[in-house]
């Protein structure tokens, strides 16, 4: 750090000399992990460059195991995307004080994840050189073009309502000059914290957090409905649009909170993400655990009961055939290990919800191949269920390259905004604190 | 106008496969290595289907030759985003080869697994390569390819009768696998017309089509074998 930035950052207040200090320095680490992450998304698009020049043929796609992992990934990262934006905007109407540390970081994950998610069907596609005919021949009865009103309008939604509280910081560094004078009065786009300026971002923030939250509901349902419209065994199911949604917002919360305990370790905000936001999203999680069981268990019991024959195929397959071991390590990712941990106080640590966090990521991605595969190499046409599925090297690469790419683009973009709202944390010491005990004063009835 | 349909005697069928030989080499259909065809990964719009019944000694044996069942309600045609697959006025359901994006959505969608996929550009050797049929459009990499019902046959007749100033008549089309099919196991023609094979067939007692509850109205009909 520069003698000249580091005198100006000494005259900003505590929370400002914290929170800023990641944009003007940076670790030995940070840089050998951002090269590996590089390196692992660079291979990736050679990997993508090589199914283009050769074809699908380079994957282990056939018939009639039409989709996989480029599909359970794009269901998966729509779902992390979930994380921000549906969280941040429920706690921010509900006026849940605690979200003020946590809102940046999680609806930062919403928008890379969502631009990430949203490349894996084009990658699929067989014809990527056409993706415009969607909306040059665009066909409104197919379930895949809601998919792409829904995300589309999403991303953008989403995008403004991560730059719009955004606007007090930016505005912040401006004044601050601790970094690119230019980039910083650009972004800021002359904000100055007048009086008249934060009431009308407050009304802003205020009517944007109400319309994301039916926008997030609509992605993840539509996104269940490409395979519920189908007439297809175990994808054909009403229960489909809101077990995605639940099963989104599930993962979205173990996404967070994995990202706030490495937050918290590598820029040492332990100030800002404490043991009671991790108490609170750990009971989130465990509610969520429960959901799932719940429409897991309504699922699967509906499919058996009725037992028709295409049915039983898929659900046997899962239960106890080919695919029994995804099945039940999703069983103990989204199920076992979080209600065992979340359930007990002195595990809603940051160290407890990080173990609950990846089995919940790594169980929901599973949910996610035991919705996909199983039904695709069991078709209802009984006579030609000949099917298997091996992904190959190019789709478990490209794969790999959408994690480290997402989690690179998010490393950089902590070197350009503050991971924690400066302007919110400070409003909460400000005002919050009466303004809650006002709150709370009203709910009561007078006293004598 | 014409509804263009199939009905497919399964007694006369002897599971010759001579459908699906004439059928790819109609429409340049290419072959692809062994262990692509391993894979799932051959293309077959025709293809004859081995069914068995009860078990060993006592096993018996159907086969069924199984084309697009051209259905009146295609679940394949809603699910596209492009329109890339389509059913005509006349009943035929194609695709859109120069349109479609490749997504594959259609071929989930489809209960009778008819829709095929180019996992590669198809690749002939010089002496295929001369009886390509000039009628039909070569599909490129990365698109879903499907039976049609030989629809060029159905232009060119149509053409000729027009020249002859006449009406179509059943002999004049007929889809390549119904053509040689030597013992006359696939009958072809209008559904709606009195005067076809077809029209009459379908009324057999022996009748019975594909997955029919699930509401999709395959006009493709088969005669069920005799005991």
């Amino acid at each position: 750090m520069r003698q000249a930035v580091r005198e100006k950052l000494a005259r900003m207040s505590n929370d400002e000399q914290i929170l800023l200090r990641p944009l003007v320095e940076t670790s030995r680490s940070f840089y050998v992990v951002a090269a590996l992450l590089a390196a692992i998304t660079l291979w990736g698009m050679f990997a993508y460059y090589v199914q283009v020049t050769y074809g699908l043929g380079r994957t282990g796609l056939n018939r009639p195991s039409y989709w996989g992992i480029y599909i359970i990934c794009f269901v998966f990262f729509i779902g992390i995307s979930h994380a921000g934006t549906l969280i941040s905007a429920i706690l921010r109407v509900s006026k849940a004080e605690w979200r003020r540390s946590i809102t940046r970081s999680a609806e930062l994950i919403t928008v890379l994840v969502i631009g990430f998610g949203a490349i894996q069907p084009i990658t699929d596609l067989g014809r990527p050189d056409r993706v415009l005919n969607v909306i040059f021949h665009a066909q409104l009865s197919s379930p895949l073009l809601w998919d792409v009103t829904s995300i589309g309008l999403y991303f953008i939604s989403c995008t403004i309502y991560l730059y719009i509280p955004m606007l007090p910081d930016l505005a912040i560094i401006r004044d601050s000059g601790i970094k690119a004078p230019r980039l910083y009065r650009f972004l800021a786009a002359g904000y100055r914290d007048t009086p008249a300026q934060r009431a009308r971002l407050e009304r802003v923030i205020g009517v944007l957090s109400i319309i994301v939250i039916p926008i997030a509901v609509s992605v993840h349902t539509v996104i269940g409905w490409i395979f519920a419209m189908t007439l297809r065994p175990m994808w054909h199911s009403t229960i489909f649009g809101p077990y995605f949604v639940m099963g989104a917002i599930y993962s979205g919360i173990a996404a967070i909170l994995v990202a706030m305990v490495v937050l918290r370790r590598a820029f040492g905000l332990q100030q800002y993400f404490k043991d009671i936001h991790f108490d609170y999203l750990g009971r989130l999680l465990l509610l969520f655990s429960l959901l799932w069981f719940y429409f897991t268990f309504a699922e699967y019991l509906t499919a058996f009961y009725g037992g028709e024959p295409g049915e039983m195929r898929a659900f046997w397959s899962k239960l106890t055939g080919p695919f029994a071991i995804p099945f039940w390590t999703m069983v103990l990712g989204c199920f076992v290990i979080p209600l065992s941990l979340m359930s007990r106080r002195s595990m809603r640590t940051p160290r407890g919800t990080l173990i609950a966090g990846i089995a919940v990521m790594i169980g929901m991605w599973l949910e996610r191949f035991n919705i996909v595969v199983p039904t695709s190499v069991n078709p209802r046409w009984e006579i030609e269920s000949i099917g298997q599925y091996l992904p190959s090297w190019v789709e478990l690469s490209i794969m790999a390259a959408t994690f480290s790419g997402f989690t690179l683009l998010y490393m950089l973009a902590t070197k350009f905004v503050p991971i924690v709202s400066i302007w919110e944390i400070k409003e909460g010491r400000e005002h919050s604190v009466r303004e809650v005990a006002d709150r709370v004063a009203e709910y009561l009835p007078e006293s004598a | 106008m014409a509804r263009w349909g199939m009905v497919i005697d399964l007694d006369r069928c002897t599971g010759c496969a001579a459908c699906e030989v004439a059928c790819k080499s109609e429409n340049n259909v290419a072959a692809v290595s062994a262990d692509q065809a391993d894979m799932g990964r051959a293309s077959s719009w025709m293809k004859v289907m081995a069914h068995v019944e009860g078990e060993f000694p006592d096993t018996t044996m159907h086969f069924y030759p199984r084309p697009c069942m051209h259905c009146d309600n295609p679940p394949c045609i809603r699910v596209c985003p492009v329109q890339a697959t389509y059913i005509d006025d006349e009943g035929i359901v194609g695709q859109i080869y120069a349109r479609c994006i490749g997504c594959r959505y259609c071929a989930n969608a489809c209960p009778y697994m008819v829709k095929y996929f180019n996992w590669y550009g198809p690749e002939w050797s010089e002496s295929e390569r001369q009886h390509l049929n000039p009628d039909v459009s070569v599909r490129p990499t990365g698109v879903i390819e499907k039976c049609t019902f030989c629809h060029h046959r159905l232009q060119k007749a149509r053409e000729d009768a027009r020249a002859d100033g006449r009406e179509l008549r059943e002999e004049d089309y007929q889809p390549a696998c119904a053509d040689v099919c030597p013992t006359n196991a696939i009958a072809f023609g209008d559904l709606d017309n009195p005067s076809h094979a077809v029209h009459s067939l379908k009324a057999d007692p022996r009748v019975l089509r594909l997955m029919e509850d699930l509401g999709t109205q395959p006009k493709v009909y088969y005669l069920r074998p005799r005991e």
